[in-house]
């Protein structure tokens, strides 16, 4: 049985461990120090701590940093990160340098439960929640750590899914005691889980992206199955009654799928179910992946489609996709062919 | 949510439970409401496994010796509380020339479906590891209209498909590719039978999937 991690404990955690371990509360702010500011290895480093504080702490916990086990290099300097996680399982982690940014895409679950069409990961099914540990160890271990200017949560998984441990992780990277990240430098991508996505709202100043893909309901429940849990409306209605104020940011992610969501019908329904919502929405290309019917639309249709939109008032980027060759681009993040075969019910 | 009184909470197979509580909603065959048993436990969304004119609400569910929520629910008698919420959701399975397919409890829908309204020219595919996980199967036996096909994977038997439901689709030539196809189970059962039916031909904009998370 492997012992906890301290790596991944909010200020409040910490305090119990300390208090539980016969230490003052105020260690907990020094090992918080060491573990997110300092970003040490192992309990031994955390010096202004006394030898016997360092061995209680040693002797019921473990430090929990685990270095990546691969790492592949695009073309482009995307750099892909195997981590392992717990119980053997394996997530992947994409760094994203670009001019005077660099950004890491990190995961929250061993696969996802979500089942979209267009997804490589979606396709591994689900092999389990990552800790908050999990999470902020592909942020700690990162070789490019110190490098690091922004962190997108559109790695493996659906975050919203795991909301605990997502707020948790969330907490310590913000947070004084933590790393002291800008909430505006955090992103955080949900397909719409409607109860996680009101509870980020409400208790993280982060970003929010919204997986949307096509503004109609019958498409959408083609390409994603949660639409018929937590329809694309449900989603629209809590975003536009909560105050975003004036720094926080709401964006769309829209894939472009040839002749299935690129049209002037999909433009004229954007405009009218985004009206009132101040949002910007990001365009990105499809990256095929295996048997998928689904095909990426032409950069010209792209082009056309972020135009078209931008003159109805809608600010509309195209992202560009980073790693493709690699399989780190959007949607193409899978741990599939380390996934044990389970036993299952059909 | 809302507090009901639990009629009862019965084992049907080793793992898996029907709770019934005392009906005060409508709700459209196919819908979803969540269920906890008290404040400090997440909620989790179930499927309604009862017809819309019947007076009691059925939620058919399994314990997950992981989860918090199910092996408390499973712990409950007739008369303590649980809390339901209104119902929700839109997956809503066509009633004529269709193909429904579920694994496990992912049967819930359609026994609510079938339940409710009239059913023609349906094919229902239930896959299950053993004979005692095909949950209702005593409802589909008597419906005229339903071809009842059960893929059953861990046991024997001269009865029912001997083998996984992802395999009786590969196996199966000259599916209807003009019918819409309904689906519900977990993640892994829907992308790889959504895989197998659109390799045979069937337009992805055909298949309609309920993921239970």
């Amino acid at each position: 049985m492997p012992k906890p991690s301290l790596l991944g404990k909010t200020l409040k955690e910490l305090e119990a461990i300390a208090l539980e371990a016969g230490l003052q509360k105020f260690v907990a702010k020094q090992i918080a120090s060491w573990l997110y500011k300092k970003n040490v290895t192992t309990i031994d480093e955390m010096t202004n701590l006394s030898i016997k504080a360092r061995q209680i702490l040693g002797e019921k916990f473990d430090l929990g940093r685990l270095n990546h086990v691969k790492v592949q290099e695009s073309i482009d300097g995307t750099k892909k990160y195997l981590y392992p996680a717990l119980n053997g399982k394996f997530i992947e982690a994409a760094y994203i340098p670009d001019k005077d940014r660099a950004t890491l895409c990190i995961s929250s679950q061993v696969g996802c439960k979500m089942g979209c069409l267009f997804c490589m990961t979606g396709k591994q099914g689900f092999q389990g929640q990552l800790t908050a540990t999990e999470i902020i160890n592909q942020i700690s271990s990162l070789p490019e750590f110190e490098k690091l200017t922004n962190i997108v949560y559109m790695g493996m998984g659906e975050p919203f899914d795991n909301i605990e441990e997502v707020l948790k992780s969330l907490e310590i990277l913000t947070s004084a005691y933590g790393f002291a990240m800008s909430p505006k430098r955090i992103t955080v991508s949900t397909i719409g889980i409607v109860p996680g996505m009101k509870r980020f709202l409400t208790e993280s100043s982060c970003h929010l992206a919204i997986s949307m893909h096509t503004p109609f309901d019958e498409e959408r429940k083609q390409l994603m199955p949660i639409q018929v849990v937590y329809p694309l409306k449900e989603v629209l209605n809590e975003i536009r009654n909560f105050n975003f104020g004036l720094q926080r940011r709401v964006s769309f992610e829209y894939i472009m799928f040839k002749g299935v969501n690129d049209s002037q019908r999909h433009i004229k329904e954007l405009a009218k179910i985004l009206n009132g919502i101040k949002c910007r929405i990001n365009l990105i290309k499809f990256h095929p992946i295996p048997d998928t019917p689904l095909e990426s639309s032409e950069i010209s249709t792209i082009e056309w489609f972020r135009d078209s939109l931008n003159e109805k008032g809608i600010i509309t980027t195209i992202r560009q996709s980073r790693g493709q060759d690699i399989y780190a681009a959007c949607g193409l993040l899978s741990t599939k062919q380390l996934v044990k075969q389970q036993n299952t019910d059909f | 949510m809302k507090e009901y009184k639990i009629i009862d909470n019965i084992r049907i197979s080793e793992s898996t439970y029907v709770l019934s509580v005392k009906r005060d909603f409508e709700f459209v065959p196919g819908q979803i409401v969540s269920v906890t048993t008290n404040e400090k436990i997440a909620p989790r969304l179930y499927s309604i496994c009862s017809g819309n004119k019947e007076t009691d609400l059925k939620l058919l569910y399994s314990i997950k010796s992981e989860g918090q929520l199910t092996p408390q629910l499973s712990l409950l008698k007739s008369g303590n509380i649980v809390h339901i919420s209104i119902p929700g959701g839109q997956f809503k399975p066509a009633i004529n020339n269709a193909c429904w397919i579920s694994a496990g409890t992912g049967i819930a829908p359609f026994v609510s479906t079938i339940q409710s309204l009239e059913c023609n020219n349906i094919t229902l595919i239930h896959g299950a590891r053993i004979i005692d996980d095909f949950y209702f199967s005593n409802i589909f036996e008597k419906f005229a209209g339903v071809d009842y096909i059960r893929c059953c994977s861990s046991s024997n038997n001269n009865v029912f498909y001997e083998g996984r439901l992802t395999q009786y689709l590969t196996e199966k030539d000259n599916l209807p590719v003009n019918q819409l196809y309904y689906l519900c189970g977990s993640a892994e059962m829907i992308v790889e039978t959504r895989d197998i039916l659109i390799s045979k031909g069937i337009s992805f904009s055909n298949i309609f999937s309920e993921i239970y998370f």
